[in-house]
């Protein structure tokens, strides 16, 4: 394999890796306080079709990223809402939002279909990223340095930070939280909010980044791995870069050795789009066979806060 | 029309049931209601909104006054269709077009138990008393950007990104590259499949990779424009647009486009309906009758070229060029065609090697 393809197969795979990235970090936050969203899906597509919509009108990248934020996480308000304050079944509430989510974008986005976007570039002039080995660093779009610097962040905040022990201590047991008088409900709000700007903003990458255009579905799927990520990395940070980019990986080498074609086509096509999943479940497998030691998942994850009964 | 999706169709169809006795009662002549099922929606710019766009034109020229359509969007290939073409058949449907090659299983089987109702099955390959099969062959389109591709490539590397490898999708390949080494013998044609018709993000990775392999012309046989965009941003030679004109989404790399347009046949079935004449067949156009139109030549292809492929679309219009003329060797060297033979329509499913030059 030549440098220039190498390098090539990199900038691929961090674009494809990215959007996971961004939205398994949101979830992973959420999970951390002890609730399961499961609408990523849906919120990412809410955050791709904002996004398109003001890019479209405004012509404004930043201001469309921030609304696709906003609006992802006013999605994820109503699933906080029925879940934190009527206690409704977080499983059920996460699908819906993914239905929500994909009905809203597919109404909202009519309008802006049959349009091209355009892309949003490199923040570094492209001097820097003229030179191929240069580019592996320069040459990627902003939202990418954002989720890596969101990944150290996130990282420094659960471990280092009052506030981020607080979160651990509701997702972990929310009733010995609630008897010394944090605010359960009022955390667990907090980061279903930030899981849902981080899932809005995970969807701006799919018309910003990989296929500038709105149209319905537009993220296939990405957002249920983003999910599968979240117990892959179990529920730590760096883990979670190294589990994004591996399963970016899997996916970009995938399209490389088949283009490739010949002796690079080792397996067989449907095969390679399972392997994300396949990993998964195998790291399930592995954590659930580990013996004594506690067990990764907040104490808490999915179950409601109920401190009367 | 009524756009539906899968859910509402299903709470509607539970109303229509228990009503049976409240359609048609107003009109003086009753119209009659047909229905697509889809397996994406009509803003894909793809292969859904080449039949969206169909069924606008059946209704302009059969008239609103005469048929009333029903829209059933993102039905996925699978169980889930049956119940779908099941609700519409008891809706009072009399002719449901079912657009996608997989539903066909589901299609035969509510077909049995609604004999009055009319199905045809796009792409299929199994007709019924009461179930037709229509497709084009979009094979001719692809011999003709082939032959533009061929002549245009710089790297003598071109692609083709396929969906599943079935019979279709192959002998697209096979008609690209037969058309592409008939005008230029030292080109290569690389092929990915992304296991979808539809998933944008892969289909631009694929995209990615073919162009960083040395691929400069790119023609797809997925649902979107996504390729095309990667083609546009990396500025390759081109590609080509699948279904519709694509060129909003690539002004510089759009060279031409192949259009489905099923128009013609939906007014055919749909009035065969209307007059009662409709029965159980299988039609398979393509450029001669207008099922399969070639688009704009984008300006930056060299007059040659544009002649070229003018020549290769009427002489097949014409008859006077088949797309698998032999002699054709496979892509291990084996000769699949002898020279004065063609794969005819019979055989043409049934192919199950690659064109010599096709690297899949």
């Amino acid at each position: 394999m030549t440098l220039d393809l190498a390098i090539a197969i990199i900038i691929t795979l961090v674009g494809a890796s990215t959007p996971i990235l961004l939205a398994a970090l949101g979830e992973l936050v959420v999970e951390k306080s002890g609730v399961l969203n499961l609408g990523v899906e849906g919120m990412m597509l809410i955050g791709a079709v904002i996004t398109v919509a003001v890019v479209l009108v405004t012509g404004n990248h930043w201001l469309a990223i921030l609304c696709a934020a906003l609006a992802a996480a006013a999605a994820a308000l109503i699933f906080g809402f029925l879940t934190l304050s009527l206690s409704a079944n977080q499983v059920a509430t996460g699908l819906a939002l993914t239905i929500l989510g994909t009905g809203f974008s597919a109404l909202f986005g009519q309008p802006y279909t049959g349009k091209a976007v355009p892309l949003l570039r490199s923040p570094f002039p492209p001097e820097l990223a003229a030179d191929p080995v240069w580019r592996v660093i320069f040459g990627y779009s902003p939202l990418v340095y954002f989720s890596l610097i969101m990944v150290v962040v996130i990282w420094w905040f659960l471990k280092k930070t009052r506030a981020g022990l607080i979160l651990r201590a509701v997702g972990e047991n929310d009733l010995s939280a609630h008897s010394i008088g944090y605010p359960v409900i009022g955390v667990r709000y907090l980061a279903v909010a930030f899981g849902g700007a981080m899932a809005g903003i995970a969807g701006s990458c799919f018309p910003l980044i990989l296929t500038p255009q709105w149209v319905e579905r537009l993220t296939t799927g990405r957002g249920w791995i983003a999910l599968a990520l979240v117990v892959f990395a179990v529920w730590r940070p760096f883990r979670l870069l190294g589990g994004a980019y591996l399963f970016g990986l899997v996916m970009t080498l995938e399209v490389y050795a088949k283009a490739a074609g010949g002796g690079f086509r080792v397996l067989p096509s449907e095969l390679w789009a399972a392997l994300p999943y396949l990993a998964t479940i195998l790291v399930l497998v592995l954590i659930s066979m580990r013996r004594g030691g506690s067990s990764s998942a907040p104490a808490c994850l999915g179950k409601p806060f109920l401190p009367t009964s | 029309m009524t756009v539906l999706n899968r859910r509402t169709l299903i709470k509607i169809g539970g109303a229509a049931a228990a009503l049976p006795l409240v359609g048609g009662v107003a009109f003086a002549q009753e119209k009659v209601k047909v229905a697509f099922v889809l397996i994406g929606t009509p803003d894909d710019n793809g292969w859904n909104f080449g039949h969206d766009t169909g069924r606008k034109y059946m209704l302009d020229k059969i008239g609103a006054d005469k048929v009333e359509t029903t829209v059933v969007t993102n039905v996925a290939e699978g169980p889930d269709s049956e119940r779908v073409f099941r609700e519409l058949a008891q809706q009072g449907h009399k002719l449901i077009y079912a657009t996608s090659f997989g539903y066909g299983d589901y299609v035969h089987k509510v077909a049995k138990q609604f004999p009055d109702v009319k199905f045809e099955w796009a792409t299929g390959n199994a007709t019924a008393p009461n179930v037709s099969i229509y497709n084009a062959k979009f094979h001719e389109g692809r011999a003709v950007v082939g032959t533009i591709a061929g002549m245009m490539t710089k790297t003598n590397t071109i692609a083709y990104i396929g969906s599943f490898p079935i019979p279709e999708v192959r002998m697209g390949i096979n008609a690209y590259a037969i058309a592409a080494r008939k005008v230029n013998p030292a080109v290569k044609i690389k092929v990915v499949y992304v296991d979808s018709w539809f998933d944008p993000a892969k289909e631009a990775d694929a995209a990615r990779a073919l162009i960083d392999q040395g691929v400069d012309v790119i023609t797809q046989h997925t649902d979107g424009p996504a390729a095309l965009q990667v083609a546009e941003e990396r500025g390759i030679v081109g590609g080509f647009g699948q279904g519709a004109d694509m060129s909003a989404f690539a002004p510089k790399s759009h060279l031409t486009a192949i259009i489905d347009n099923w128009g013609p046949h939906y007014v055919k079935s749909v009035q065969s309906i209307l007059d009662g004449t409709w029965a159980e067949g299988s039609v398979w156009d393509g450029i001669a009758s207008g099922e399969v139109e070639i688009g704009k030549y984008n300006e930056k292809i060299p007059a040659d070229v544009v002649a070229a492929a003018e020549k290769v679309k009427n002489d097949i219009a014409a008859g006077t060029l088949h797309p698998f003329a032999g002699p054709i060797k496979d892509n291990a060297g084996a000769e699949r065609v002898a020279a004065g033979d063609v794969i005819d329509d019979g055989e043409f499913w049934a192919v199950d090697w690659y064109a010599e030059g096709v690297e899949a």
